[in-house]
């Protein structure tokens, strides 16, 4: 049992990095990106290319940052005053032309990535024995996750943020460049996208279209969470993650831990239309 | 200081506002009134920058058009808006810092003026009551130190004690030369603040006096 509900917890990491970088794009620019679990496989991918693992946990989100600033100021910006259906097409779009560039330049099978040296043994908790790789994989997240609600809820920049998010108009009125922070704010939520792609690396088959069956998984923990709501998704991201690995190991059908997921999206739904940490849209 | 020419704005095919012409002087109390949907929040919005509108709204002489609404809070436009502009997410004393300048009121002063904002600073400032958050939505404009303040309808839903002490604010910012756009139904207390008035009506504007037969059957008063 402790042993699904760490495997969870794991799982639970990705998602919650994913949702957390996909919920913060959504607050600040009203964009739903479904490139990013594109983004997510292209991290895995770049950390192939990398010298080392290290440098793969540095660099892949700093170089994905790069690249979805330039994403959002060349193509992104422009669904500001489009239907949302052109979010969508473009978006999804992206998905793809990513997923084809990776399979013509790497193949469509899988390609193994090593545990990181001194990630490879397993540690002790008394009771338990987990993979140490594993237990650096939810340490990352918890830090992350608790790294981006401090500079959310305790500086500057997260008050204005979280000023823009809740009210783009007001905050502008009151003297806040609401538009530079946009750029940066898709470039961060890129780079964490960008970084669970490398922590997923070692763990999970690196593959075009890894991005894609997680990203499904992160929408339902997002709406679950509360579109836009960035504890929500976190809190979400995590107990879909156990959930999903309890079912896996005690219910018989594959099945229905496959649709599990969904039928917690759809029992939340009806309970609460805007998710669990969800606010009401204001009317404006 | 505040210099509005041949302003129209519409919304879609709704044209608003039709080449409305006003001035505010520095220091000067100007009050707006019209009838429900006659144009005056839209008219501040305009001046804001949150709207397009063709015409001219300038400050000192310097032409605004090309600048977006945040500079314009920069160069001294603090806007009080008609829904108080309350945000869930931020607490009181996060709303009190969102920006502030030198010249704006110290934090210590506005927890001075209004002790009910200091009981509540760390309060999300959904959290207070309607009153409050209209004392909050003053609050912010004047720790930006602005110097022409757009306020839309600050006293609605206020008690009588609250109307008084937004009113010797206003007077008190007056006395610091700020300018005030006032937009106001409530006649009475326009009278204890304004220098001159305007009614915005069919989309224009003239200027009026509080004693005006005309402006008083308009307004139904
Ligand atoms: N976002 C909008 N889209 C379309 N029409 C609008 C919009 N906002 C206001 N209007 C219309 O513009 C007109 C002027 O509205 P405005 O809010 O400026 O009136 P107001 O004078 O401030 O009224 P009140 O005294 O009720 O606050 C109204 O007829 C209103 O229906
Ligand atoms: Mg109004």
């Amino acid at each position: 049992m402790a042993q699904h509900i760490f495997n969870g917890l794991v799982g639970g990491s990705f998602l919650a990095l994913v949702a957390l970088g996909l919920a913060v794009i959504f607050g600040m620019l009203r964009v739903v990106n479904f490139a990013h679990g594109a983004i997510y496989m292209l991290g895995a991918f770049l950390a192939l290319s990398m010298p080392s693992f290290w440098w793969a946990l540095i660099l892949v989100p700093l170089v994905l940052a790069a690249g979805g600033m330039v994403l959002e100021r060349t193509l992104v910006h422009r669904l500001a005053k489009l239907d949302p259906l052109y979010n969508f097409l473009l978006t999804f779009g992206l998905t793809l032309i990513f997923q084809d560039l990776v399979k013509w330049r790497f193949g469509v099978q899988s390609t193994p990535y090593p545990t990181p040296g001194g990630l490879t043994g397993s540690v002790d908790f008394g009771a338990f024995d987990f993979p140490a790789y594993r237990v650096f994989v939810l340490a990352m997240a918890a830090l992350i996750c608790f790294g981006v609600w401090f500079l959310l809820s305790r500086t500057r920049v997260g008050l204005i943020v979280r000023a823009s998010t809740e009210r783009p108009e007001l905050t502008q009125a009151l003297g806040i460049n609401v538009g530079r922070w946009v750029t940066p704010v898709f470039g961060f939520g890129c780079a964490l996208a960008g970084l669970a792609g490398v922590l997923a690396a070692p763990m999970r088959a690196v593959h075009p279209l890894m991005g894609a069956d997680l990203i499904i998984v992160v929408f339902a923990v997002v709406v679950i969470g509360g579109l836009g709501s960035i504890f929500g998704s976190v809190a979400a991201a995590f107990v879909i993650g156990v959930l999903q690995a309890l079912s896996e190991a005690y219910l018989d059908s594959a099945l229905v831990s496959q649709i599990l997921v969904y039928l917690v999206m759809a029992v939340v739904l009806l309970w609460r239309p805007s998710g669990l940490f969800g606010r009401e849209e204001s009317p404006a | 200081m505040l210099d509005i020419e041949n302003l129209s704005a519409s919304y879609g095919e709704a044209q608003v506002l039709r080449g409305v012409s006003m001035s505010a002087g520095k220091g000067e109390v100007v009050t707006l009134c019209g009838r429900n949907g006659a144009g005056k929040t839209t008219l501040l919005r305009c001046v804001m920058g949150l709207l397009p509108y063709t015409g001219r709204v300038s400050l000192d002489g310097n032409d605004l058009a090309r600048k977006a609404s945040y500079q314009r809070a920069r160069l001294g436009v603090g806007w009080v808006p008609d829904d108080r502009g309350t945000y869930a997410t931020l607490t009181v004393a996060e709303s009190l810092s969102l920006r502030v300048s030198k010249d704006g009121w110290p934090l210590q002063r506005v927890y001075d003026a209004f002790p009910n904002l200091y009981a509540r600073r760390a309060s999300a400032a959904t959290k207070l009551s309607g009153g409050e958050q209209q004392m909050l939505a003053l609050a912010r404009v004047l720790r930006m130190g602005s110097r022409l303040m757009l306020c839309d309808e600050p006293t609605e839903g206020l008690s009588p004690l609250l109307v008084e002490q937004v009113g010797a604010i206003l007077r008190q910012a007056k006395e610091h030369g700020v300018t005030v756009l006032l937009v106001e139904q409530n006649l009475h207390f326009a009278a204890t603040v304004a220098d001159k008035y305007y009614l915005l009506a069919e989309g224009e504007v003239r200027p009026t006096t509080p004693d005006d037969k005309e402006l008083l059957t308009y307004l139904g008063v």
